[in-house]
């Protein structure tokens, strides 16, 4: 149950994104197709599930003082090689990413979960954490994605939905784009649990 | 006007690339500390401080001991490292000599480690093949930026903190639709002074 418990946490009720709020910088930036914003997710996932696995198992022998450097070194090794896997074998988005594929390594949810879980949990814990935070993450992102690509290019992952009569909205897939979508997004997250209180 | 010149590059990252309107980056410490004007300021002062000097650090790093060594691999592990050092000995430094700049800003000080525009405007330094001139004046306009922006909306979301709101959109939403408003203010800036 608990296990299951560490897993299902991240997707919804504690849902970095939307609920805790941290990791909004890729989720926004990235998210103007859905595509990307499933390319970043997946890059983001990876990341969080390694450090998560590495950093429970060392967690023992690492002092207590220093243990923020010490993730921090795990984290940017496996951001390192996210960069250079992904430069090596899908150039097209590495271009598209750019600067946030290094900039995972402050993305407030690896290091909040690393210090939060990690730290105190067993590796599988850990692992499932890491998975259900990462899918929590990818979903919202490429959710964000999916809704932008949609109104602002009418197609999505590249492929069109609506006719060629469409008239697309470009400001979705503009800045002020991201942040409508995400703010309606939460406003109906609130409104939902708003009724369920109620009840 | 040329998008070299010193002047083009400054106005470029203060207004057209705005880093937290345009570009999204740093959006963690836009909405958290965005609630009061007094917060906004002490923030932004405290940005433009720590990423002057860890831009003029990082890029003396990448150029002086990166590339001669051939070790352009560990750029993020050595980036996020000096910063973070960086920003603790700022922080033991302005306690110790400056107690009135450290009462303005210290606490955000620890913050800003963790704030993505300090790391980013490192990386877009190097990306931009910038000289270290050229690098210290887009790190002026991006850290300028970053306070004009967190102002600006810290003085809206103090007026709409006594705006009626439907209940589902309090606190969040509103802001996010209030950034949304600004960031397209800030799209207006494209193609000042033909950049």
């Amino acid at each position: 149950m608990s296990l299951k418990n560490d897993f299902l946490s991240g997707i919804i009720r504690e849902n970095p994104v939307l609920v805790l709020m941290i990791g909004l910088c890729p989720a926004l930036a990235v998210s103007n197709t859905a595509l990307n914003g499933l390319g970043m997710g997946i890059a983001a996932s990876f990341v969080l599930i390694c450090s998560n696995i590495v950093i429970a198992t060392v967690r023992k022998y690492v002092p207590d003082q220093i243990r923020i450097p010490i993730f921090i070194i795990i984290i940017s090794t496996f951001v390192t090689i996210t960069d250079y896997v992904m430069q090596a074998y899908n150039p097209a988005l590495y271009k598209q990413l750019g600067v946030f594929v290094p900039l995972i390594v402050v993305n407030c949810i690896i290091l909040g979960r690393a210090e939060a879980f990690a730290y105190k949990n067993s590796v599988l814990s850990s692992t499932l954490d890491g998975l259900g935070m990462g899918l929590g993450f990818a979903l919202v992102i490429t959710v964000i994605g999916a809704i932008r690509e949609l109104i602002g290019n009418g197609t999505i992952f590249n492929k069109i939905v609506f006719g060629p009569d469409f008239q697309p909205a470009l400001i979705m897939i503009l800045p002020p784009g991201g942040f409508i979508t995400i703010g309606i997004l939460i406003a109906f997250l609130h409104y939902f649990q708003n009724k369920v209180k109620e009840k | 006007m040329d998008s070299t010149s010193l002047f083009g590059i400054f106005i470029a990252a203060l207004l057209i690339n705005n880093i937290l309107l345009i570009r999204f980056i740093a959006l963690c410490s836009f909405f958290g500390v965005s609630n009061q004007m007094e917060t906004s300021i002490g923030m932004g002062m405290a940005v433009i401080f720590v990423m002057m000097m860890a831009s003029a650090v990082s890029w003396c790093i990448y150029h002086y001991l990166l590339l001669p060594f051939d070790l352009v691999y560990l750029r993020t592990a050595s980036f996020i490292l000096t910063i973070a050092a960086l920003v603790q000995l700022e922080e033991m430094y302005l306690k110790k000599y400056v107690p009135t700049l450290y009462r303005a800003m210290g606490i955000y000080l620890p913050l800003i480690t963790t704030n993505c525009a300090v790391l980013a405007v490192a990386f877009l330094n190097i990306d931009y093949k910038y000289s270290f001139l050229q690098s210290m004046v887009y790190t002026f306009g991006v850290s300028a930026g970053y306070t004009l922006a967190i102002i600006l909306f810290a003085g809206i979301r103090e007026r709409v903190a006594l705006a009626p709101v439907p209940k589902a959109m309090q606190g969040y939403p509103i802001a996010f639709f209030t950034a949304s408003l600004m960031s397209l203010a800030f799209l207006g800036f494209k193609g000042l002074f033909g950049l």
